[in-house]
């Protein structure tokens, strides 16, 4: 794809993101949509950093996006009514989690790797589910707010107006999906994309394959716990659901669906995932059968997912 | 003092014994050969040599130093580099990409998050450097899995290359190659050779390959060395014919 469509793809990403609050209720929709949308977006262009550029699948991502929720929710709850506050130890929470389950997880590969987020994420999903004195095990952390954000000289109201919380989690998004671009595009994010190319090739340039898989595994961690401290604020409420499997299984859906070897495909999935579930759910309760019916035809025709259909970038 | 010493190497595949009790010298700027008949031992000897492969028994040396438990990576870091039989790119990526990738780790950036303009520009001088080397500057930016088998086999040669090795090991570089491919390549190795004053050691089955390029030849039959020496000593070792062409009724 020559350079000036993926310009222009890019600002019309943006530029579409930018303007959201103002097309959406126009296009029937409300904000609220498209601040979910964000949100997810945050948590699957994190997953796919592991899994479209280091080649590893995670099905327990769903585990640290969780952590982060339920650090940010106890936090504004019992400790600080502070939103900052909550998200701070929300991811703090997420990415300590990752990084210490880490080393236990990364000497394995493929189905086996995959397996083992699961299980991690199911203690998790099971601790916040049990220990009642603490989350309410499964009605949740409700009861407590998101504050508006406090710039010393002037406040932003992001809990009563929708539109500045969307453009607050807009915010986050944009400065994470920076990063992230950012680190891929480093010699160190290609190493990444060597490890997912060539493991064996990677590790014969002399790159310490496992120890890169960690690391990339807690930045994705680090940021899909933000988009979980965001999913917290933005349901002023977490329950056990936000780090069941099930989480985890819609994230790797939503990336597949857009396209895990296109940076924007996460964002395209999620958007199309949190669409069709909001629209065909207002007319049936089996609105998954219609998601899961998708996204069997994208995977038989566009394996690549939407996103896919356009010829990959160069690296550099 | 030589570069690589192997001392007595063995590896036990339960009860098989693929390598057994082979020792090996190369000295700094050998090109040496080794040889054999299918299932010689010849790859799980380079797996050894590389750290693919830990040895049953036996101990390798290189550059004075005990390398026998280190890690393949580690091995890469103190200047041992391979190629693979079945050649061992990133096929999805481009030519550029693909020693991008290798010229970054053996500047030792593979953690850096950035890289200032003027180290990029550096990588970028080295990777052109290395695309003409390899003769692979005409199609830099195309896809190495869509590339004849010679240019892959190059490409991960230039890898190897860019890792600024003291030992390069090639693991049968021009097999399943035509006559042109065979011929481009084994006059790049000779080039590199010459070039860098590399030591090189490679398996090899077409013997024009062999006796066109080696200093020296080590010859394995059935995990055990079988013969050693020059090319001309080789080629007038009666076992070594044995080996090859059946034992004379």
């Amino acid at each position: 794809m020559p350079r000036l469509d993926k310009r222009a793809g890019d600002v019309l990403i943006w530029f579409l993101l930018l303007t959201a609050p103002y097309w959406l209720p126009a296009a029937g929709s409300y904000v609220e949509l498209g601040t979910r949308v964000v949100v997810y977006a945050l948590a699957v262009t994190a997953l796919n950093f592991l899994l479209g550029y280091t080649g590893v699948l995670s099905f327990g991502h769903a585990a640290y996006f969780g952590l982060g929720a339920y650090g940010t929710a106890l936090t504004i709850k019992y400790l600080i009514p502070s939103t900052p506050a909550g998200m701070l130890v929300g991811i703090v929470v997420g990415t300590a989690a990752a990084a210490v389950i880490g080393p236990m997880i990364v000497r394995l590969r493929g189905v086996y790797f995959a397996m083992c987020t699961i299980a991690f994420g199911q203690v998790f999903y099971f601790i916040a589910f049990q220990w009642f004195s603490l989350t309410n095990g499964d009605d949740g952390v409700s009861a407590w707010h998101r504050m508006p954000l406090d710039l010393g000289f002037t406040s932003i109201d992001i809990l009563n107006n929708s539109t500045a919380f969307y453009y607050f989690a807009l915010i986050m998004f944009a400065i994470c999906a920076a990063a992230m671009a950012f680190l891929l595009r480093s010699p160190f994010g290609h190493t990444l994309v060597a490890i997912r190319e060539n493991e064996r090739r990677a590790r014969f340039l002399g790159i310490p394959v496992d120890r890169h898989i960690w690391m990339s595994w807690v930045i994705s961690c680090f940021f899909v716990s933000i988009a979980g401290t965001l999913f917290a604020l933005m349901n002023n409420f977490v329950d056990p659901r936000a780090l069941r499997w099930d989480q985890s299984g819609n994230f790797v859906i939503m990336a597949v669906l857009g396209g895990m070897r296109s940076f924007w495909g996460p964002l395209i999935g999620s958007a199309i995932f949190l669409v069709l579930q909001d629209y065909i759910s207002s007319h049936t309760e089996n609105w998954m059968s219609f998601i899961g019916l998708f996204f069997v035809l994208i995977v038989l025709f566009f394996p690549r997912g939407v996103l896919g259909i356009m010829r990959r970038r160069p690296l550099s | 003092m030589s570069l690589l010493s192997v001392e007595r190497v063995s590896r036990r595949f339960g009860s098989l014994v693929a390598v057994s009790d082979v020792s090996m010298a190369v000295e700094p700027g050998e090109l040496r050969a080794v040889i054999g008949p299918n299932g010689a031992g010849k790859t799980t000897f380079f797996n050894m040599i590389s750290g693919f492969l830990a040895p049953s028994s036996g101990r390798i040396v290189f550059d004075g130093e005990d390398v026998t438990r280190l890690l393949p990576a580690q091995r890469v870091w103190r200047g041992i580099a391979r190629t693979f039989q079945i050649t061992e790119v990133f096929p999805e990526l481009t030519v550029r990409e693909n020693l991008r990738i290798a010229v970054e780790a053996a500047a030792g950036y593979r953690l850096r998050p950035w890289i200032s303009r003027e180290a990029e520009a550096v990588v970028s001088a080295r990777v052109t450097d290395l695309s003409d080397q390899g003769g692979l500057a005409d199609r830099e930016d195309r896809l190495v899995g869509e590339l004849s088998h010679g240019d892959q086999r190059a490409t991960e040669i230039m890898m190897a290359l860019a890792l600024n090795p003291r030992l390069l090991l090639l693991d049968e570089p021009t097999a399943g190659m035509g006559d042109q491919e065979t011929d481009n390549i084994t006059q790049l190795i000779r080039q590199l050779h010459k070039d860098h004053k590399l030591s090189i050691v490679l398996i090899e089955h077409d013997m024009r390959v062999v006796f066109g390029l080696a200093d020296r030849i080590m010859v394995l039959a059935e995990g055990t060395l079988l013969a050693e020496g020059t090319p001309q000593q080789i080629a007038a070792n009666e076992a070594v014919q044995a080996a090859y062409l059946g034992q004379p009724a």
